[in-house]
């Protein structure tokens, strides 16, 4: 009778493992499914509408056929330049800080800072820098722009360098420091330098993340028909073209809007293989 | 030779300044941050008081604001994205780090990486043109079958929140997961082989070992993707149909507080108006900080045993 009923216990232990298996597999399949739809159908959509006169033609006017999004292309690459260049020294200096100084409560203040920095919502972000930037220097620009997304990148720069950083042995920097290395060249020459793959990959992480991100730049760098230099000027964004394009009513900027999107996701997604794949396994990884 | 000590002396000292100030600025950077949102909504925290968190008329013609649809629309879409999140977050980690050979487990791992790194505004575009169309027709089965349930008592037009419920999943999946995935990492090799050697299959180990050692990185990971959905604002605003009304089903039309912000701030013009949306700006950045937060404090506490 007992052996009987752990026979039966058995065999539902083993149907209800069975059942779970296929549950996990299906719920994984599902995860991933979103993936090649979206993937799919914009490379398949944007490959269709994509030509040469995208990369090389401003926008047309309204009604006229053609024209391409060189202003869009030129104005992404301004934002992110001016960007990069505040957000990457600030970032990665807190970085090292973080990983570098020793323990005080100021330090314990600075990780919850950017803590709550990173988990701001983009969209209030570009109200922020708004009301910073734009309404005392009284105008939309890409300065505003590149601010917004600096403030973005930077605690993501800040906690991929502090953990790449973590990452180097201390024997290394006792070493440098036994050998008579002033502390300041082991930290930039011994810790940074042997951490610097994964500070790379976090920055170009960071980057092909601002190359998409749309909602801080809407009340910022406010978007534009026409090609455009400077930074104390509204300014055309790829994210930006995208939402404008595929919002609109007429199927000739949908079909842009599909092109554009096509570019911008080749892009980020190259840029994040790429950092995956080559740079992580240059970087210097724990034994 | 003493020069020389004390030159080195000072390349060591500049280091440190120059660090302390950067992380000075930092902190610095969020209370600018916070006294900005707090100072520019003052003028509708005089005129409104807490009755703006409950009232639902959004009228700018009459300058009368009152925060609940959106209140109510950023809480109905996240909440609704991150509890259907919550088995498809556990199964994914559970198939990376227990089912898979490690090749395919890793493969999968990139995957649900890359799906995260797609922009907001990208997979907004595909939810205009594929995901709208495909719910408006499941929508329409549920009304014409279930319309006795009144949460789809409505004809449905294709957006509003059920699709914004189904952009948001798709969104914070990658989150979760990321932090579900690390917390799977830490059980010990050790219980789940006394589990085997138990003799119990695989998913009793799952069941009594890893779901209960998991159990803070799955409660935290699911707060911190709550958080991102209710600040995602992009892929929302396409999909959600940007209405100020309260939604009274979930095939309404509505905004969430992200949503509108990206509608309307452009176009706002008057003190209280600005003011009522910068006031809403800062009831997102408040709510999503607490979420943040307590999400946090239960992943370090995992991180701790």
């Amino acid at each position: 009778m007992t052996i009987m009923m752990l026979r039966l216990g058995y065999k539902y232990q083993k149907f209800q493992d069975r059942l779970a298996t296929c549950v996990v597999y299906f719920l994984t399949f599902l995860t991933v499914l979103p993936l090649f739809l979206v993937v799919g159908y914009i490379v398949l959509n944007g490959f269709r509408h994509f030509s040469l006169d995208l990369l090389i033609k401003n926008p047309a006017p309204v009604g006229e056929a053609g024209g391409g999004v060189l202003n869009g292309i030129i104005g992404s690459v301004i934002i992110i330049v001016i960007a990069a260049l505040m957000g990457i020294p600030i970032g990665v200096l807190g970085g090292v800080y973080l990983a570098e100084a020793k323990e005080s409560r100021f330090k314990h203040i600075l990780r919850i800072a950017v803590e709550i920095l990173q988990g701001i919502p983009s969209i209030v972000i570009g109200i922020v820098v708004y009301l910073l930037i734009v309404l005392p220097m009284r105008g939309f620009s890409a300065l505003a722009g590149g601010v917004a997304l600096a403030i973005i990148m930077l605690p993501v720069i800040v906690i991929s360098t502090e953990e790449s950083l973590r990452l180097v042995p201390h024997e290394l920097k006792e070493a440098g420091i036994a050998l008579g290395v002033p502390g300041w060249r082991v930290s930039l020459f011994v810790v940074l330098r042997t951490g610097l793959g994964g500070v790379i990959s976090g920055i170009l992480l960071s980057l092909s993340r601002i190359a998409g991100e749309t909602a801080p730049l809407l009340f910022t760098v406010l978007g534009s028909q026409f090609f455009s230099l400077k930074i104390t000027q509204p300014m055309a964004a790829l994210p930006l073209q995208i939402f404008n394009y595929s919002i609109s009513p007429y199927p000739e900027w949908h079909s842009i809007g599909f092109a554009v999107s096509f570019l911008l996701l080749i892009f980020i997604l190259t840029i994040n293989i790429m950092t995956r794949t080559v740079i992580e396994k240059m970087s210097y990884k724990r034994r | 030779m003493n020069k020389k000590a004390k030159s080195v002396f000072n390349g060591d000292k500049v280091f440190r300044d120059v660090l302390f100030l950067t992380a000075g600025f930092i902190v610095i950077l969020l209370i600018i941050i916070f006294i900005l949102l707090i100072h520019h909504s003052r003028p509708s925290i005089g005129a409104f008081g807490l009755g703006f968190l409950f009232r639902q008329r959004w009228n700018p013609g009459s300058n009368k604001f009152g925060a609940l649809p959106f209140i109510a629309g950023t809480l109905i879409t996240s909440a609704g994205a991150v509890l259907i999140t919550i088995p498809f977050s556990i199964s994914t980690s559970l198939f990376i780090k227990e089912y898979a050979s490690s090749w395919l487990g890793n493969l999968i791992s990139h995957m649900v990486d890359l799906l995260a790194a797609i922009p907001s505004v990208i997979i907004g575009m595909w939810g205009i043109f594929v995901l709208v169309p495909v719910m408006r027709s499941i929508e329409m089965i549920l009304y014409s079958h279930f319309a006795f349930i009144p949460l789809f008592n409505a004809p449905p037009i294709g957006v509003g929140l059920l699709s914004a419920i189904f952009i948001l999943v798709i969104m914070t999946l990658p989150y979760s997961i990321s932090i579900t995935r690390d917390s799977m990492v830490q059980v010990p090799v050790s219980l789940k082989e006394g589990a085997y050697a138990l003799g119990a299959t695989r998913w009793r180990m799952v069941r009594s070992v890893i779901i209960p050692y998991c159990k803070n990185g799955i409660i935290g990971g699911t707060m911190l993707a709550l958080g991102r959905a209710m600040g995602e604002t992009m892929a929302v605003t396409m999909v959600i149909g940007n209405s100020t009304r309260l939604p009274r089903t979930l095939f309404d039309p509505a905004n969430t507080i992200a949503s509108l912000l990206a509608n309307q701030f452009n176009e706002a013009s008057g003190t209280l108006y600005v003011s009522s949306l910068i006031q809403l700006a800062l009831i997102l950045f408040i709510i999503s900080l607490l979420i943040n937060i307590t999400g946090r404090i239960i992943v370090h506490k995992m991180k701790m045993t």
